[in-house]
């Protein structure tokens, strides 16, 4: 097992004791479970923010088809650039998300869970197939869980084979299903028609590890942190240009700039949010909140130091999005083609104001029409540094 | 291809079959373990896992082609692969690639003449608080200097012959 010393802060999760939360659960009906976590308004730690109690909720209410049953998928397809901290939980906190697994089972009914472990990931699942084991032993998996009569859930380990697109929840199901990881159209959800066409949950690893901490302390301690609309502790991945990068936890709601002091990452010239499919702040709006109704995020924080050149920030982001569009939809396959090469235009100070312009509306086309979250996010950090760095974008005279 | 290698590649592909199941679901599975055992997968072995799971060759193909860590060809016994995103970037990735490419004497998307050393850029390694980070087949290294790389370079080529040893005594 890898040890990395990435751990900033101290996290709510050492406090909790084990298992409590899956005892707790265990004691509660279904609806009582799904109520708890519906009511601290736990939002998806992934990035997408969807609310977890609503998500179990239409899971718990979907019909499995005939001789099948509902699944809960842990997704930990952790690639977004900039994001970490689902390694530092499946590192030293693998009991928790199988426990939160175990509760989102028990709520929707579901008797088979999978996670979804990303490839690079690949020597972590020693140690996750250890825990694995050991929960089985304890009867923490298997038959009649904690004594409860008829309750059968166990998990395995599915690994992905390389492919950013796969975080994405759809495409992760036809990725485990052994297609190509191409996004699916939506409506229907995976609650209703996910894995095999049954009734399947999908959550990051982080919001099954808050699940535990929610039935263990209380949905009303859950919702006294964060803000109205985004509540409880966020994990952090913060790398770049600070004095002390590492995962740190920290309620929703904090300002950038109070991000900043806490990493060292005081008079940064930008920070890029919530990955490379996120948004570039500049330090004229570090006032902004991380929350889902202002800047919202999976957790990645990357700091940019005043000497570094957006556009080549623009230009890794769109190099990463050429190579991990699936290919499947126009505006995202050939729209994020387009947008490097104007970056590289730009670079080369050989782009007009007008076809700037023009790229700004791709960017537009990409946002609106584009099948899933990929191409629909990817324009998001070319645009918002084409917006806030214009002064050092355009007329470039320097080759690089 | 030996009618010897043939047949072996078939026993294995069938063993596979036998343990994730005869159905779609297996599919990548299947192609990861066949790959771990055997460096590529080959045009014949996607022809045999299409016959054992029932599906068209063209829906493997399709399949074996689309994500990043299944192969086709040789792609050398240690790849090398150099987180590109741009926290490593940040932390000094471009000096590293240099180096990487000076010491194995290939550029990135090539693999050695001996088939043994292949260097590709990764997406992100998620180890963007420690980078630049370097992922050597399953192992991972992190803060990786431009210094580091011939050390690297070099345990590999003893694990490779501990590897190779280890064969040959089971």
């Amino acid at each position: 097992m890898i040890r990395v010393n990435s751990k900033k802060t101290p996290f709510t999760f050492e406090s909790v004791e084990p298992e409590s939360g899956l005892r707790a659960a265990l004691a509660m009906s279904r609806a009582d479970i799904i109520g708890e976590v519906g009511a601290c308004n736990l939002r998806g730690r992934g990035g997408a923010g969807f609310p977890t109690g609503t998500k179990w909720n239409l899971a718990a209410a979907a019909k499995v088809k005939a001789g099948g049953t509902k699944y809960i998928v842990c997704n930990a397809d952790e690639g977004e650039p900039g994001t970490f901290k689902d390694r530092v939980i499946l590192s030293e906190f693998a009991d928790m998300v199988f426990e939160g697994m175990t509760i989102g089972a028990r709520a929707v009914g579901a008797a088979v869970g999978i996670l979804y472990l990303r490839s690079e990931y690949v020597y972590l699942r020693p140690h996750l197939e250890e825990v694995l084991a050991r929960r089985r032993t304890n009867k923490l998996l298997g038959r009649d869980i904690g004594g409860l009569d008829g309750f059968t859930f166990d998990i395995h380990i599915r690994m992905g084979a390389g492919a950013y697109v796969c975080g994405e929840e759809t495409a992760l199901i036809e990725s485990l299903e052994g297609n190509r990881g191409e996004p699916r159209n939506r409506p229907p959800f995976p609650v209703d028609t996910g894995f095999e066409g049954q009734p399947t949950v999908v959550n990051n690893v982080e919001t099954f590890a808050w699940v535990v901490c929610i039935l263990s302390k209380s949905a009303h301690w859950f919702k006294s942190i964060g803000t109205e609309k985004s509540t409880g502790y966020k994990l952090f991945s913060v790398s770049g240009d600070c004095g002390e990068p590492g995962v740190y936890e920290f309620p929703l709601g904090i300002t950038v700039g109070e991000l900043l002091d806490k990493v060292g990452g005081r008079g940064a010239k930008a920070v890029q949010i919530g990955g490379a499919s996120g948004h570039c702040v500049p330090a004229s709006e570090f006032g902004r909140r991380l929350a889902f109704e202002d800047v919202s995020t999976g957790g990645s924080v990357i700091v940019f130091g005043p000497g570094r050149d957006m556009l080549e920030v623009a230009q890794n982001f769109m190099e990463f999005f050429v190579e991990e569009s699936c290919g499947q939809c126009t505006p995202c396959r050939a729209g994020n083609a387009k947008l490097l090469e104007g970056v590289e235009m730009l670079r080369r100070g050989e782009c007009s104001t007008k076809y700037l312009q023009e790229l700004l509306a791709l960017g537009g086309t990409m946002q609106l029409a584009s099948k899933c979250g990929l191409g629909q996010s990817s324009p998001n950090a070319f645009v918002s540094i084409v917006k806030h760095f214009k002064d050092e974008i355009m007329g470039r005279t320097l080759v690089q | 291809m030996l009618v010897g290698q043939q047949q072996r590649l078939q026993d294995d592909i069938r063993g596979l079959v036998g343990r994730f199941g005869r159905h779609r679901n297996a599919l990548i599975p299947v192609l990861q373990e066949l790959q771990k055992a055997h460096a590529t997968i080959s045009d014949f072995a996607m022809q045999v896992v299409a016959d054992e799971l029932g599906i068209h060759p063209a829906e493997v193909y399709g399949v074996t082609s689309f994500y990043a860590f299944l192969r086709q060809r040789e792609r050398g016994r240690f790849v090398f692969r150099l987180c590109g995103t741009i926290s490593c970037d940040l932390a000094g990735k471009s000096r590293v690639a240099r180096q990487l490419e000076n010491d194995l004497g290939i550029r990135f998307g090539e693999t050695s003449d001996d088939g043994r050393f292949g260097l590709e850029w990764a997406s992100c390694l998620g180890m963007c608080d420690q980078g630049p980070a370097l992922l050597v087949n399953d192992r991972v290294y992190t803060r990786v200097t431009p210094e580091e790389v011939h050390a690297i370079i070099d345990e590999c080529k003893s694990t490779f012959g501990a590897h190779a040893r280890q064969a040959a005594q089971a």
